[in-house]
């Protein structure tokens, strides 16, 4: 097998703190391969998974149509790339997307991930919060998550499922190759989910 | 990877509920520096309406800042600045789904809760606005918001960061459309972080006592600083950029992000000038792309701007020696 090659989409966010949870979770499985921060279909084209980072999904979406990375990256999902969003990566992965206060907006989405979002749903800054979830689903029975302005997901299509609650609010979902949680899991030590990820790309490469 | 510790033992700011049973924490460093975090390799904009908010949104601005007048407007009319207000900022909330911060005056305690109560998600304690304390800053553990400060030195930003800040901004000289004060001020952070960073190296604890008598700051602060090499939180820089080239430069220099004020909304290309300097900031790294920003400005809209050398009033002083 060759060696795995796993991006960070690098538009805009917390890229950084992914590219050291990623290699922290390649160094404790084992695995060999590289960590790139991409932002162009030629670079989304080579890759084997990507993570799609926390930051603001609206800016992403609208940098990621403007250079042609968003073409790339919904070929790049349908073929089976494994893609894990983060937050933003979550709202920009999602087939619809409305904020809690302004509603609707005509913010660009990958449409990939068959679920509906309410941006900010547990209020603005002042109301993130710390709590510890527990997706047992994918092995992780308990993780802290770190929320922030996060969006929660409202409405699942018949693929998806559901990996993690909060408060009644599903925060963690699985539809095939995506998996997007609503909290940071770049934010902390624990690289577990991380591994879990580098895992399910490991495994689709082989 | 920025570390997010830094907490203080029972600060103010940070608070513990639970919610079904479940312990939930509000307020901590991680989430405070990590909304800062959210925010890197963006461009955050002053903005004075609803109308210019949604035209940043619409540009992709990570954020914005409001205002009651835009810093070179400041400038012009004198007398004394204070936060916007609160209808406005309240109005631009309930328009935008990007982060929205509002700015208080330098040690205004109130104004600060003031605008924690209203909900902005960050708090820029600024010397854009004429500060209400020129001796003390406010002691920013207390809130749950996080806030950032402008600074022109390593030690004034590891002052700031010391009092609570979850953000730096590296100060430019605000409303002159020049962008030669962040220049200098990026360069001379860089420069002392590189000085403690060698000290750190070297082994020499009593150097690095010194260092933090000199910058007035503990010595753990002065020592994790000098251990990783970098400010302990995340750092944009802002203050007279008018153009693409202007962030992409910066964001050169190890800018994590910018902030414009006049430059955008004082040009009279706002539109074409916001998109630009986001996609010059992204995309930095390739000249052909910034180019590429550069042309979709026209130099003759661009804000006349100052020489920084004559003028009567330098905001960036404000609050430094404290």
């Amino acid at each position: 097998m060759s060696e795995l090659d796993i991006g960070i989409l690098a538009l805009q966010g917390d890229v950084t703190e992914n590219f050291m949870s990623t290699m922290m979770a390649m160094n404790e499985l084992g695995i060999d391969g590289s960590v790139n921060q991409v932002k162009t279909p030629d670079q989304i084209s080579a890759l084997d998974g990507l993570i799609i980072p926390g930051g603001e999904s609206t800016m992403m979406g609208q940098l990621s149509l403007t250079n042609g990375a968003m073409n790339s990256l919904k070929e790049k999902i349908e073929s089976g790339m494994p893609v894990l969003g983060i937050c933003a990566g979550m709202i920009l992965l999602s087939k619809n997307s409305k904020d809690r206060v302004v509603g609707s907006t005509k913010q660009p989405l990958l449409d990939a991930l068959d679920v509906e979002i309410e941006r900010n749903s547990f209020g603005r800054q002042k109301d993130s919060f710390e709590a510890e979830v527990s997706l047992d689903a994918m092995e992780i029975p308990s993780f802290q998550g770190v929320f922030i302005r996060a969006p929660a997901v409202l409405k699942t299509g018949s693929g998806v499922e559901t990996l993690g609650k909060f408060n009644e609010k599903i925060i963690a979902v699985k539809q095939g190759n995506i998996i997007a949680t609503s909290f940071h899991p770049e934010l902390t030590r624990d690289v577990s989910l991380h591994k879990q990820f580098v895992k399910m790309v490991a495994e689709s490469k082989n | 990877m920025i570390p997010l510790s830094g907490d203080l033992p029972r600060a103010k700011g940070v608070k513990s509920d639970s919610v079904e049973s479940i312990d939930v924490t509000k307020g901590t460093s991680t989430l405070k520096r990590g909304f800062a975090h959210m925010l890197k390799n963006g461009v955050v904009m002053d903005v004075t309406t609803v109308e210019q908010a949604q035209i940043a949104e619409e540009a992709g601005a990570v954020s914005v800042m409001v205002l009651d007048k835009l810093p070179s407007d400041v400038r012009k009319a004198g007398g004394v600045a204070r936060t916007a207000s609160i209808r406005i900022i309240q109005d631009i909330m309930d328009h935008v789904t990007i982060p929205v911060m509002a700015k208080c005056r330098i040690g205004h305690v109130y104004e600060a809760k003031v605008l924690a109560e209203a909900n902005v998600d960050m708090i820029d304690e600024s010397e854009v606005l004429t500060p209400a304390d020129e001796n003390h800053h406010i002691w920013k553990w207390d809130y749950t918001t996080p806030f950032v400060n402008g600074a022109r030195s390593l030690a004034e930003a590891l002052r700031r960061v010391e009092e609570g800040a979850a953000m730096i901004r590296t100060k430019g000289e605000p409303g002159t459309g020049n962008v030669a004060e962040a220049i200098l001020h990026i360069k001379k952070v860089n420069d002392e972080l590189r000085s403690i960073k060698a000290i750190y190296d070297s082994g020499d604890k009593q150097d690095l006592v010194r260092m933090a008598r000199e910058f007035k700051v503990s010595f753990d602060l002065v020592e994790e600083t000098a251990k990783i090499g970098r400010l302990p939180v995340v750092n944009f820089a802002a203050g007279g950029i008018a153009t693409p080239a202007d962030a992409a430069y910066l964001m050169s220099l190890g800018c994590d992000g910018i902030f414009v004020g006049s430059g955008i909304f004082k040009a009279e290309d706002a539109m074409e000038r916001a998109r630009a300097t986001v996609l010059a900031t992204t995309f930095w790294e390739d000249p052909d792309a910034v180019k590429e920003a550069q042309k979709m400005i026209n130099e003759k809209q661009s804000m006349l701007g100052l020489d920084v050398n004559n003028l009567e009033l330098r905001m960036q002083e404000r609050g430094g020696s404290a």
